[in-house]
């Protein structure tokens, strides 16, 4: 009788411990692209809107460090992602973007409402230059450096905490 | 406006659950005055904590787009009961109702609870304000529903279609009334356990929670079940997913608790494994809770994953669970023994179904958490389906429904009548039905076979009890047990039979063709598009026939604009003796054909019948004993005059 | 047989450590060749797939793989993980969510080279789902 009563709260602290483990250590379910540490695909994109030039790779390997944001109108964490976006583009970091599955009217009517921190943005309407990028969803962004080549991915929306972080690839991508 | 409104009556709530726990530990020499103030914050944090969730339904049902949670998960183009539903079908919201339900049982409690010494109330009105801080600071540090988007969107994101569906706006709510019922069980031990008064009249105490809360489970998990069944359209009943596991749980542990608090009321024994059952029983509760919002498993229908929030929730679950154990380890000894028992009687009859509804629980547990601990210990991936559940709990639920023949019938304490007479009539239409399955059905495997045998003899057996009693002067409660327990019956009745006798096909069809399956011939007529209220869909027209009559069934393979989603809704046509189920799937562009897939379920019904005659039954018990309550009162005031 | 109530918890207390004793080691059993395991491409062609046994499959559906047998309900495509490729065999109404191009998680079994599938998973988060948009969807 006496030891047995401390059981349950021995192996209560067990399973938290593997609880704590697997809080500290995030399961990756997410497909990560296979393309950290490779040129970017060759593509080109059309505008997405007018008045707005389109997005090929060879824009983005002009000698510096550029944050690509893979988006849409129709997607509520990107609206949440957009002044994050703003601020970015404050600090000096060019951005272009992928709007992908999109109307150009939607495409405007959200820059219109969220801001635009975009220099260029392609129209990708069958998520093809997305898959190839090895992105599953949106939003995500990448850093790809002077010489088109990807140095990280973010995957879902950049927030206040992920500021530093962004930031820091772009600095290391110089 | 509201939703300001709202979030300040949550910080109200807030404090006043500090307040309440400071007063209730101070309160131990204190007695009557304190006990007052107590009762009058604990209403006052309940009264709260509904206006706080009445203020996010009303922005529901405005469709507040500059609400984040609104935005994210309403549309105003959806009919109001899933705009009134959606308030709960996400994070949030739902956590929201349950520390809303939590505080109203609180409230409750430290109003109309009369068989504890003050004491032991002070002690656990103390934890049930411990426990709702803890969720008071979750959701308004980490989950607030009020917190604002600026600007507003134009439109929202709308409802998971899946989730729009009658069926499913009121599953959660069941439910979380029966996980936090069951803090109340809790509470109690917790305050027992700190004042060392553990006997009948704190079983007394619990039980009308526990049943109430084990009512509303039952409930949940049927009706969870039974829309699963029709609205994903795979014909299974049970997927043994981590959400559905979260909420088997806590039931596998409140229905033992429930039985042990009856050997606690009539005899004043199992006072150490009732008090480990009631605190095991919240936990898994809590547990539940973790799991489903924590993301650490992947399940087809787990919340957004937010590993803050899981941190959160496993800091609160440590503390709670971990101070309860703690609190258990050190007191249990000091709680006196019970009257002994023989082996053969009520009393074994009751530690028996708690050990193996005790190993079903720990089974299910480590089916559930493995793949976690699998990869924290060797970082392997695994997952765990239901070749392992239906292998391990299985025959243990077998045992448990062949044990169920017998122990309701055993005297208490002592039972030194002949058994076999009892057990006879049972075992005898058992094995009569389990010779008759081989020439019916030689090749369906050994559980179904044994699963049919063992519920077809219960079904006499549940109410065996009832056998030489004057009916109408037998408590409504033991009504409610012989009700429970054949409800037991059938759904396992209900369950073998879809596990033996289901036939499907699966097949490629043109309008015009016909489909065989089982004794049903098929047509399919034509395939028309159709439209409602927020979506479009492509419907079958089937006309299906085993003899005579034809009944039609129109499976859909639905598109929802507002989140874009496809769904299918099956078609079921049900007859007394099963359902035939309909799913539609997609054409092949290049030979035009439609894709069919059919079921036909003989006496598939009777699993979520089963499901229906346990709550009922818990139900009447429930009746009885406040009737009984409430009479015994009047008397008593009657005969002081 | 009349038991002291000292004895009589203790027999309880020993029952009630023997059950879960007896829960971990019927768990234990169940799990030994039950719990299927989760591989990639690369893994089954690197031959790291454990046989006979349950496994999911993870990946990418690959574009233009996507065959239908002529019964009209068993289909055969690609997983890829960008490194590798395993062929999958599956019967049975697909998943809204599945297409060409997108992450699937197929359970089944390996039958010589051939993945054969049970079920296919849709792994469901809707923030991550990509709309088609009428008029623009092109049939595959």
């Amino acid at each position: 009788m006496s030891r047995a009563r401390f059981l349950p709260l021995i192996i209560f602290g067990l399973l938290v411990a593997a609880g704590v483990w697997r809080l500290a250590t995030p399961k990756d379910d997410r497909v990560a692209s296979q393309l950290e540490g490779q040129k970017l695909p060759v593509f080109a994109l059309p505008p997405a809107l007018p008045g707005k030039p389109g997005l090929t790779s060879a824009d983005l390997a002009t000698g510096t460090p550029r944050l690509v944001n893979i988006f849409a109108s129709w997607c509520v964490p990107c609206a949440a992602e957009a002044p994050v976006l703003m601020q970015l583009k404050r600090q000096g970091v060019p951005i272009d973007a992928i709007a992908i599955r999109d109307k150009p009217e939607d495409v405007a009517a959200f820059l219109a409402q969220y801001g635009d921190p975009f220099t260029r943005i392609g129209g990708d309407q069958r998520s093809q230059v997305q898959i190839a990028l090895g992105s599953s969803g949106v939003p995500e962004s990448f850093v790809v450096d002077g010489k088109g080549v990807i140095r990280a991915q973010h995957i879902g929306p950049i927030m206040e905490q992920d500021v530093p972080g962004i930031l820091q690839a772009m600095e290391e991508a110089r | 406006m509201i939703a300001e409104a709202g979030l300040a009556a949550l910080w109200l709530a807030a404090a006043l659950a500090a307040l309440q726990l400071a007063l209730a530990l101070g309160a131990g020499g204190a007695g009557g005055r304190a006990m007052g103030t107590i009762r009058a914050v604990a209403i006052a944090q309940g009264v709260l904590t509904l206006t706080a969730f009445a203020a996010l339904i009303a922005v529901f049902l405005r469709t507040d787009l500059s609400v984040l949670l609104v935005a994210e998960n309403s549309h105003a183009a959806k009919p109001w009961l899933y705009k009134f539903a959606g308030a709960w079908g996400n994070h949030e919201g739902s956590m929201l109702l349950w520390v809303t339900v939590l505080a109203i049982a609180g409230a409750v409690v430290a109003v109309f609870e009369r068989h504890l010494d003050e004491r032991t109330l002070s002690a656990s009105l103390a934890a049930q304000a411990a426990l709702a801080l803890g969720f008071f600071a979750f959701l308004l540090f980490a989950s607030n529903p009020f917190e604002r988007l600026n600007p507003a969107p134009l439109a929202g994101r709308g409802l998971n279609p899946l989730l729009q569906d009658p069926g499913l706006a009121f599953h959660p709510p069941t439910l979380y009334l029966g996980y936090v019922g069951l803090s109340v069980a809790f509470s109690l031990a917790v305050g027992a356990l700190v004042t060392r008064e553990v006997g009948p009249a704190l079983a007394r105490a619990m039980r009308p929670w526990v049943l109430g809360a084990w009512i509303l489970l039952t409930l949940g998990i049927t009706a969870g079940s039974y829309w699963a069944y029709y609205e994903l359209g795979w014909g299974g009943w049970w997927f043994w997913d981590p959400v559905e596991n979260a909420s088997l749980m806590p039931w596998l542990a409140a229905t033992a608790l429930l039985h042990s608090l009856n050997v606690l009321a009539a005899r004043g024994g199992l006072r150490a494994w009732t008090m480990m059952l009631a605190l095991v029983a919240f936990s898994m509760s809590m547990v539940g809770t973790f799991l489903v919002r924590s993301g650490i498993l992947t399940s087809v229908h787990a919340f957004a994953v937010d590993p803050t929030r899981g941190s959160f929730i496993l800091a609160l679950l440590t503390l709670y669970i971990g101070a309860a154990l703690a609190l258990f380890a050190l007191r249990i000894a000091t709680v006196k023994e019970g009257a002994p028992f023989d082996p053969l009687s009520r009393e074994g009859a009751l530690v028996a179904n708690n050990l193996f509804l005790s190993v079903i629980l720990g089974i299910v547990l480590i089916g559930t958490l493995y793949p976690l601990i699998a990869e924290a210990a060797t970082g392997e991936k695994l997952s765990v389906g239901p070749p392992y559940f239906n292998a391990t709990a299985g025959p243990l639920a077998l045992i448990l429904a062949a044990l169920m023949m017998i122990g309701p019938q055993l005297r208490w304490r002592r039972d030194r009548s002949a058994v076999l007479p009892r057990l006879a009539p049972g075992v005898v239409i058992g094995i009569a039905a389990l010779v008759a399955t081989i020439p019916i059905a030689p090749s369906i495997g050994l559980l179904p076979r044994l699963g049919l045998a063992l519920g077809i003899g219960l079904i006499p057996a549940s109410l065996a009890p009832l056998a030489g009693r004057a009916l109408r002067r037998t408590p409504l409660a033991i009504w409610g047990m012989c009700l429970a327990h054949l409800g037991v019956a059938v759904a396992l009745v209900g369950m073998a039979s879809d596990s033996a006798f289901t036939r499907e096909k699966l097949t490629t069809a043109v309008p015009g063709e016909q489909v065989e399956v089982g004794p049903w011939i098929v047509e399919l007529r034509s395939i028309r598009p159709v439209a409602g209220p927020n979506w479009t869909a492509l419907e079958a027209e089937m006309r299906a026939s085993k003899g005579s009559g034809v009944n039609v069934l129109k499976p859909q393979s639905r598109f929802f604009t507002e989140p874009v989603t496809t769904t299918n809704e099956a078609a079921i046509e049900t007859d007394w003796n099963g359902q035939l189920y309909a799913v539609l799937g997609a054409q092949d562009v290049a030979t035009g054909r439609w894709q069919v897939r059919l079921w036909w379920k003989p006496f598939v019904t009777l699993i979520w019948l089963g499901g229906a005659l346990i709550a009922l039954g818990g139900l009447l018990a429930l009746i009885g004993r406040w009737w009984r309550a409430f009479r015994a009162r009047r008397r008593f005031v009657e005969a002081e005059w | 047989m009349n038991l002291r109530p000292k004895h009589q918890r203790l027999v309880l207390v020993s029952l009630a450590v023997l059950a879960l004793g007896g829960a971990v080691l019927l768990a234990m059993w169940g799990l030994s060749d039950r719990a299927a395991y989760f591989v990639t491409p690369t893994d089954i062609a690197a031959g790291k797939a454990p046989h006979g046994q349950a496994i999911r499959l993870g990946g990418m559906v690959e574009r233009g793989s996507l065959t239908r047998e002529p019964d009209g309900v068993t289909i055969h495509f690609t997983v890829s993980d960008l490194k590798a490729e395993t062929p999958v065999r599956y019967r049975g109404i697909t998943p809204d969510l599945f297409k060409e191009g997108s992450g699937v998680v197929a359970e089944g079994r390996m039958e010589g080279g051939l993945f054969v599938a049970d079920t296919i998973l849709a792994k469901h988060d809707e923030r991550y789902m990509p709309p088609q948009m009428a008029g623009t969807a092109t049939p595959r």
